[in-house]
């Protein structure tokens, strides 16, 4: 049994609605602290959008209905009295895709400091400085910090997003497929980065590919059908599935 | 008619220029992110899309009567500088809307959804991100609004030109000789055609070149846009 303080989200019974259709039904699981959770499944069984969940991204979509709770620092975030902006300040998100702003790679690490009120420069260089660096980026941007963000590759790309999530200092960081548009080199630094930061947060990654969950996480979670069908250690849910759907899927069966 | 120059014309031309442009683009930029961040598809949206749309297909000698009818007379502004913008601005809002309306649909989605999931509110986005990455196209088109206000005639004919004047305009009440009016004026009243014949061809001339100008600063800035975007 796992303490309670090494829960840092808890999901209870949670049902989504896409107008009529029922996106996720009745997903209860943990996230826990200094861990890398992956959620994997077939495509459109609701792990995108179980993740987008957790940081209120899904709010964005009109004709959404969420039921349940979603418990993180001892609040459920559909609480009437939450609000989204906030959360989103506290909860990281890297897309599936690269997206950083047509601003200068300096100005797009700067943008979530921004938005907190800081103006200081000193204190907007450090930060800037500090999150270039855990997000193993510093070394090849240092010198072109006031280039476009758009002239870097794929893979720096995504590493400037993550170094941009870092810069608001989240208590959880939410990755989306982050690594599927990139090739095999960019996507084995991005992996190694998720490794090293899972000491300091605590990240969940939706993945297609069970081969990188089984490298960077330590719990995984198995989706199917809007419904979380099994979750748990890593190694033991790839080695010994409790489920016969979870043993079809991550032996190649179907999906 | 035939001593005295252009000079006031011209000056009387770019004053209202200037003026029509500081209507229409804080307005029509604004009712741009209402209509395409904020607005609600549905009935009512389609209507003021439609309303917008007819409007830019209005006659400009319309828009002068309505211009002569609100500003001049209702509001008392008198014929003069501020109604002649006021007027010039309404005619070229609908452009405005609309290129501002296409320049935020071309602004990918990613970038807002990027910029809220950092925590921005929406207002923040749209001003942080939405906005300098539609500016340019804004001003591409808006620019070439303002371009095509600046050779109007009919507009400015009842609410701020004036027949002649030797004075330059010292405050926004007063009137103005402007280009165009001024042409219209030299072909139609002149008493020694010989003599103001050439007048009126240079005066074209000078404004077709203004036009021209305006046009192909519209063309440098949308050709720079080009080039420094790659999403």
């Amino acid at each position: 049994m796992v303490a309670t303080s090494d829960i840092v989200i808890e999901v209870r019974d949670l049902d989504f609605y896409y107008g009529d259709m029922k996106a996720l039904r009745g997903v209860s699981l943990n996230i826990k602290r200094n861990q890398v959770t992956a959620l994997i499944g077939p495509s459109g069984c609701g792990k995108s959008t179980f993740l987008r969940l957790l940081n209120r991204m899904n709010d964005l979509i009109p004709g959404t209905r969420v039921e349940g709770q979603v418990v993180f620092e001892g609040k459920n975030l559909y609480d009437e009295d939450v609000n989204p902006v906030d959360i989103r300040r506290r909860i990281g998100m890297v897309f599936q895709k690269p997206n950083p702003f047509p601003k200068s790679i300096f100005n797009n690490v700067a943008y979530g400091p921004r938005l907190n009120g800081i103006k200081d420069k000193k204190r907007l260089d450090e930060l800037v400085v500090r999150s270039l660096k855990q997000a193993a980026i510093w070394e090849e941007v240092k010198n072109s910090l006031d280039k476009s963000a758009l002239s870097l590759s794929g893979g720096q790309q995504q590493r400037l997003c993550i170094a941009r999530a870092l810069a608001m200092a989240p208590e959880v960081l939410l990755m989306d497929e982050p690594t599927s548009a990139l090739d095999p080199i960019a996507t084995s630094r991005i992996e190694e980065l998720v490794e090293a930061l899972k000491k300091d947060y605590p990240v969940v990654i939706v993945t297609h590919n069970m081969q990188q969950a089984a490298r960077v996480s330590d719990d995984t979670a198995f989706f199917y059908m809007g419904e979380m069908v099994e979750m748990g250690n890593t190694e033991r849910l790839f080695t010994k599935p409790e489920k016969q759907q979870t043993e079809q899927y991550i032996t190649g069966r179907f999906g | 008619m035939t001593k005295g120059g252009i000079f006031p014309a011209i000056i009387g031309t770019f004053y209202l220029t200037i003026g029509s442009s500081l209507i229409a683009l804080p307005l029509g930029v604004a009712s741009a992110i209402y209509l395409s961040e904020y607005a609600r598809e549905g009935w009512l949206l389609r209507l003021i899309r439609l309303g917008i749309q007819n409007l830019a297909g209005v006659p400009s000698v319309v828009f002068g009567l309505y211009g002569l009818a609100l500003f001049v007379v209702f509001l008392g502004f008198g014929v003069s500088i501020l109604a002649g913008s006021l007027t010039l601005g309404f005619l070229i809002l609908p452009t405005v809307i609309g290129a501002s309306e296409e320049a935020f649909r071309q602004v990918p989605s990613t970038f807002r959804e990027a910029s809220l999931a950092l925590g921005a509110t929406k207002f923040q986005t749209i001003c942080r991100v939405v906005l300098p990455s539609a500016m340019p196209g804004v001003l591409t088109g808006s620019i070439l609004g303002i371009g095509r206000a600046a050779g109007e005639t009919a507009p400015i004919m009842f609410t701020a030109a004036t027949f002649y004047t030797k004075h330059l305009p010292t405050s926004p009440l007063d009137q103005v000789m402007a280009l165009p009016y001024h042409i219209y004026v030299l072909a139609t009243s002149g008493t020694h055609i010989d003599q103001t014949r050439p007048l009126q061809y240079g005066t074209v001339l000078v404004l077709i070149s203004l036009v021209l100008g305006i046009n192909i600063f519209a063309i440098i800035i949308r050709t720079r846009m080009r080039r420094k975007k790659t999403w």
